[in-house]
């Protein structure tokens, strides 16, 4: 194909990309910077016979307004949003690193701090579920494979919905459930002994909830793949493995899982990219008390009266140092295959 | 597994059927039991007293001298007017499969018919936009928006919309359109054609297949989306997702969580039939990038 005409068939999806990826994401670094205008103040002098003078400092309504349609943007502060308490926060955690005691106690104070914490829970989040339901998803594809061929059919339907469903949807759902008047909740009360028993009390159980919620909803993608996979399985090296005496669980693990190897590599870091960006479920089950996250901070702080567009824009630059982190080796990866091309 | 030799024994087989009905039960449960409740009024769904009224409708019958009601549908779609949210909906998703569909193809086959080196690097950024949270990127647009005027309105949610649809609409294509072999269309250069009419009468009656699978997961992005919906549209235009969760913040304190339960199911039930019909497409789709690599 001519370099002409690839521009002309790729202009539309190209300039979509250019202008709704691209320039925002340029944007966002830029307004990274900037921090709204402070209000002009004015300072008037009062003077009332016998009294005295006295000196009252207001803000400058008009001034303040007209400084902000100047220059919509604010005022340059360089990297002071990132440090700033709501986010790195480098004067507090220097602070907690030279009078903590213990690590024990600086972790204490750190993950005190709102990007800490969300950070902390996007991390354990992202690394619990993603090999949980590596796990989970690579036992449902092997034990529907071994299914009778109508069953199969209607297991990969309904295994699809809990990944079909809007995950916002899908968390509603669930929370309902374990809420402390629902199905599960009343289950689990039961269960505990406790009249007061529930899941959204503590932190520890919040998280618990919210990794249930992750494998539950991405565990029928690795499903669906490995068992793709599992049909695709050279049946010859498997007779092979058992005229040798391998057992079952010898030729899952010898033959299977080496066959499902490629497949396990892009789940994973598909998933790892997606589970990154978790978000919905902690709107869902209305966790942000105990659970925040990268994405949720982004959201809180673009919500309500006040858009905080400035911290927003700072906190949407780290997040997506992290994502690059993450995609790393997946770039290696492709690049490779391409040299090998 | 069909010879003799490799039939399962007994315990492992009773083992293997007890874990797929676990899963089953998991992955299809929540969504009977929300819509087996949807029908009870909330003191039965969110019981106190006794789970087992959530089965029978103990208040509900009390309040309505039957067992279901519709009264939770009626709140949301006629009181809370839940079927603009619907109607808003389909718009976008309309629109944004359309629109994606359109330019994702042209672009998706330009790449997979240049061999050049850019197109590499076309679809390695491509693959790092896919990587990219929407929420980080709704920062940049919000003050444009504003300035332009363009905020809370549907046309300008579509455009984003199908904006981050594009890289995942890429690669997909481009994968499919591999598939289709280049003596196809080159003969039909050969024979006089330029390359698009190539396109035009070789390649698109062939290719709805690929492009069908890539049009659902198009409209489940769209009809999922919840970040980008809920920060760019305004009250009136919401769709469904942003909707819901706003029923929450209102309701919770109104007593009207059934509101929201009945919402959630009959946002439920279109995907529901998605899956059934299209559920070979789905599946091929997810697959698709993993036989790959």
């Amino acid at each position: 194909m001519k370099h002409r005409t690839f521009f002309w068939f790729f202009l539309p999806t190209g300039l979509a990309m250019l202008l709704f990826i691209a320039l925002p994401i340029v944007s966002v670094v830029i307004q990274s910077v900037y921090a709204p205008h402070e209000a002009v103040l004015k300072t008037v002098e009062n003077c009332t016979p016998l009294v005295g003078c006295t000196t009252e400092t207001t803000i400058d309504q008009d001034a303040t307004r007209d400084i902000r349609e100047a220059k919509p943007l604010g005022r340059f502060v360089g990297l002071d949003i990132y440090l700033d308490r709501g986010h790195l926060a480098a004067a507090e955690v220097g602070e907690a690193w030279s009078s903590s005691a213990s690590m024990g106690e600086f972790f204490d104070r750190l993950f005190n701090l709102p990007l800490y914490r969300a950070l902390a829970f996007t991390l354990t989040f992202t690394f619990i579920v993603t090999p949980l339901l590596i796990g989970f998803g690579l036992m449902i594809a092997l034990a529907v494979n071994s299914l009778h061929s109508r069953l199969k059919g209607l297991m990969i339907f309904f295994s699809l919905l809990p990944m079909i469903v809007t995950p916002l949807i899908g968390s509603l759902i669930l929370f309902w459930m374990v809420d402390s008047r629902g199905v599960i909740g009343s289950a689990l009360v039961a269960l505990a002994g406790d009249p007061n028993f529930s899941m959204k009390a503590s932190t520890g159980l919040t998280w618990v909830m919210l990794i249930v919620y992750g494998v539950w909803h991405s565990a029928p993608f690795a499903f669906v793949v490995f068992y793709a996979g599992l049909q695709t399985l050279p049946k010859d090296q498997i007779e092979a493995a058992q005229i040798d005496g391998a057992s079952r669980w010898q030729r899952i693990k010898y033959v299977v899982v080496p066959h499902l190897m490629p497949l396990v590599t892009f789940v994973a870091l598909i998933q790892l990219m997606d589970n990154f960006r978790v978000f919905e479920p902690v709107v869902g089950f209305n966790a942000s008390a105990h659970a925040t996250s990268l994405s949720w901070i982004i959201f809180n702080d673009l919500g309500g009266e006040t858009r905080q567009l400035s911290a927003a824009s700072a906190t949407s630059v780290l997040t997506i140092l992290g994502v690059a982190i993450l995609l790393s080796p997946v770039l290696v990866r492709t690049w490779r295959d391409f040299k090998g091309k | 597994m069909a010879s003799k030799a490799q039939r399962m024994p007994l315990g492992l087989r009773i083992l293997t059927y007890g874990f797929v009905l676990v899963w089953f039960i998991l992955a299809a449960f929540p969504f009977f039991w929300t819509f087996w409740g949807s029908f009870k009024v909330e003191l039965d769904f969110f019981s106190i007293a006794d789970w087992t009224n959530a089965l029978t409708g103990e208040r509900t019958k009390a309040a309505y001298d039957s067992a279901f009601t519709g009264a939770a549908y009626k709140g949301a779609w006629v009181q809370e007017e839940f079927w603009r949210n619907v109607i808003n909906t389909f718009i976008v998703c309309f629109f944004v499969v359309c629109t994606s569909l359109t330019i994702g193809t042209l672009g998706g086959y330009a790449l997979s018919r240049s061999s050049f080196r850019y197109t590499f690097w076309l679809l390695i950024t491509a693959l790092i936009f896919r990587a990219m949270p929407p929420i980080t990127l709704v920062a940049g647009y919000l003050l444009p928006f504003f300035e332009w005027n363009v905020w809370g309105i549907l046309p300008t949610t579509i455009i984003v919309l199908v904006a981050i649809n594009q890289p995942f609409t890429l690669w997909m294509l481009h994968s499919f359109f591999q598939n289709i072999p280049k003596e196809l269309d080159e003969s039909a250069k050969v024979d006089g054609c330029t390359q698009f009419q190539a396109f035009r009468h070789v390649i698109v009656p062939v290719m709805w297949p690929g492009v069908i699978t890539t049009g659902l997961f198009s409209f489940l992005l769209a009809y999922n989306d919840f970040a980008v919906t809920a920060m760019l549209l305004s009250e009136s235009n919401r769709t469904m997702v942003p909707a819901i969760a706003a029923f929450l913040g209102t309701t919770y304190t109104e007593g009207n969580v059934m509101f929201a339960v009945a919402a959630v199911v009959s946002a439920t039930a279109p995907l529901f039939i998605l899956v059934m019909v299209f559920q070979r497409q789905i599946v091929s789709g997810l697959t698709a990038g993993a036989v790959k690599g």
